[in-house]
């Protein structure tokens, strides 16, 4: 039996037993392994289509797509098949916009939109399988149209068979910058440079773990990246800053070596430092976050099989830290065995042996990741930008320069600087931003960014409108608070009478 | 600006501000204005700086726009549908009269 497809908020249980949020490779096998027991499973995903980004358009894309994006993008269509295949309930295009983990007398609960109107549902377990964000990388004018990340220019070559249109420039460090790379070179684009911003002092922290690095296949997916990069394309090794310029647009880039500084015309500039785990909506629910030193990042903290601090909620994938696509589906597995064990269900005598199987294959696929962690390792004037002009919160448009300068006034941390400069308030609720601001003042104030913490998040994680709030059932005592009389004479959906 | 690197075969038609283009079944709000020619989605709300989308993956805000008359909506997460009419914005958001009753 295949999914239902969910498409309006009110056709949706008011309990599911599991709901896996997210239709990456992690959400997707969650789903699947989960609905082969005899449980109620809903996958909720903001996109129109299951994939997450990386197996993004896969259900739709045609050989030309397939033979550009390569085996590794063609290996998510089983993936997918199986989950379209499942006895789940699927809803795209759907926001999960809070989420609450269980306590004593109460089960998990998810606040989401779907369909233009908002709904809360109740879940045994909620597998949050959120995935993997860019980096961000502040540099100057990268507000200006023509500025993207490069994930972004892969989203568009997945999903819209479309390339930049103009001279090309990619900037930045990390594998999928390379890939990037030959991807837009095949399909036609003109890239004018790649800027690598390596630290190239990584390189000695990174050399001890080139041993697991060498018995994985990163080793020849990687070398065969880089010498087709090579080339084809101009690569500038050693750049130390960057600055795009330009009046409405992206028109110039701006860059210095240790030997010279450097001018390059460009209309499209394509941004890259690696990948962090989307964690807005796990911290939001309370979920203890720890900081991970060689990925550079805070991540939940989860136990072997992906709980989290918060009962109830369960993380699985690069959401729980980066491992790649094709750990994260086994990631996804576990985490559905850990629901259906928690919940009592569809426990088979098997489980043990089958469990510790995965485990030992997610463990074998991680292997050659800490030496890309570490060698990929962003370099500090690209994580707390130096340049006092350089935009850190897109939304409220503060400049690192303003945010050092309130950091030297003795603003204790991220959470205090939101109220003195609004940084981290605007639509996008710190996912741009936060980062930077962990990094600038750890780096002012001489601590570790551990010690510095994040922004401390509260639901609506996403903007939802207010009509949709209003709309919802509320409890006597909430109408009595806000509307400062009895919930009597309170009726929202009340026409007007002749 | 991006262009298509093969042939639309399902082509629909979509509005944004008024002015009439093509798009590819399937895709989001956000790329089918950036394959149109779209450079510039919307003004931002504290300087009134040219904006687009950063990210295309529902993280950055930059590509919101009204969509058949509701405004800040992620273009990089909503399929785009034959006839929608996609408006940019500009600067701060007004409260529209009517969206909401109180007695």
């Amino acid at each position: 039996m295949p999914v239902k497809q969910m498409t309006a908020a009110a056709d949706l249980a008011d309990r599911y037993d599991i709901v896996v949020i997210g239709a990456g490779p992690a959400g997707m096998a969650a789903a699947t392994e989960a609905a082969s027991h005899d449980v109620r499973v809903l996958l909720c995903d903001e996109n129109p289509a299951p994939g997450g980004q990386i197996y993004r358009a896969i259900t739709r894309n045609r050989p030309v797509a397939f033979k550009l994006l390569g085996a590794s993008y063609a290996e998510g269509l089983p993936l997918v098949q199986r989950f379209l295949d499942c006895r789940a309930d699927y809803a795209a295009g759907a926001t999960v916009w809070s989420l609450q983990g269980a306590h004593p007398e109460s089960e998990p609960e998810i606040g989401l939109t779907l369909g233009g109107s908002a709904r809360r549902i109740r879940a045994g377990r909620v597998i949050l399988a959120t995935g993997a964000t860019e980096r961000p990388m502040p540099v100057p004018g990268w507000t200006l149209p023509g500025v993207m990340m490069a994930g972004a220019a892969q989203i568009a070559l997945k999903s819209a068979s479309a390339v930049p249109q103009g001279r090309i420039v990619l900037a930045g460090c990390g594998p999928l910058l390379y890939l990037l790379a030959n991807q837009l070179s095949d399909a036609g684009a003109h890239i004018v440079a790649l800027l690598d911003t390596s630290d190239r002092r990584q390189r000695w922290a990174a050399i001890q773990h080139l041993p697991s690095f060498a018995a994985s296949p990163y080793l020849r997916k990687g070398l065969s990246l880089l010498v087709s990069a090579y080339r084809r394309i101009k690569v500038i090794g050693g750049v130390q800053d960057i600055a795009v310029s330009g009046q409405d647009r992206a028109e110039k880039v701006r860059f210095s070596t240790r030997k010279k500084q450097h001018v390059i015309e460009a209309d499209t500039v394509l941004l890259h430092q690696g990948v962090i785990p989307a964690i807005n909506l796990t911290s939001a629910a309370g979920c203890e976050l720890v900081w991970d030193d060689a990925q550079h990042c805070f991540r939940p903290v989860v136990d072997g099989v992906g709980r989290t601090s918060v009962p109830g909620i369960i993380c699985a994938g690069d959401g729980a830290g980066i491992g790649g696509a094709r750990h994260a589906a086994v990631a996804g597995r576990i985490a559905a065995m850990t629901a259906t064990t928690d919940l009592r269900i569809g426990t088979d005598p098997d489980c043990a042996r089958q469990l510790s199987a995965l485990q030992r294959r997610a463990r074998y696929l991680l292997r050659g990741r800490r030496f890309l962690d570490l060698l990929y390792h962003p370099a500090p004037q690209f994580r707390a930008p130096r340049d006092p002009d350089t935009i850190v919160c897109r939304c409220e448009e503060i400049r690192a320069g303003t945010l050092r300068q309130a950091v030297g006034l003795g603003v204790p941390g991220p959470n205090q600087l939101k109220t003195f400069l609004r940084c981290g308030m605007g639509p996008c609720q710190g996912r741009m931003c936060a980062p930077t601001v962990t990094e600038i003042m750890a780096e002012m104030q001489g601590k570790s960014p551990a010690e510095v913490g994040t922004y401390r998040l509260r639901a609506p994680v996403k903007p939802l409108r207010l009509a949709e709030l209003a709309a919802m059932p509320h409890t006597p005592a909430a109408i009595q608070a806000v509307a400062g009389h009895a919930p009597s004479d309170f009726q929202p959906n009340r026409k007007e009478s002749p | 600006m991006f262009r298509r690197i093969e042939a639309v075969a399902d082509e629909i038609g979509f509005f944004f501000d008024g002015r009439p283009l093509r798009a590819m079944q399937g895709e989001t709000v956000a790329t089918a204005l950036l394959a149109s020619g779209v450079g510039v989605f919307r003004s931002s709300v504290v300087s009134g700086a040219p904006r687009a989308p950063l990210c295309l993956m529902g993280v950055c805000f930059d590509c919101l726009v009204e969509i058949d008359g509701v405004e800040n909506r992620q273009s990089c997460l909503v399929e785009i549908r034959e006839g929608m009419d996609v408006r940019s914005q500009n600067r701060a958001r007004q409260l529209k009269q009517g969206t909401i009753s109180c007695r």
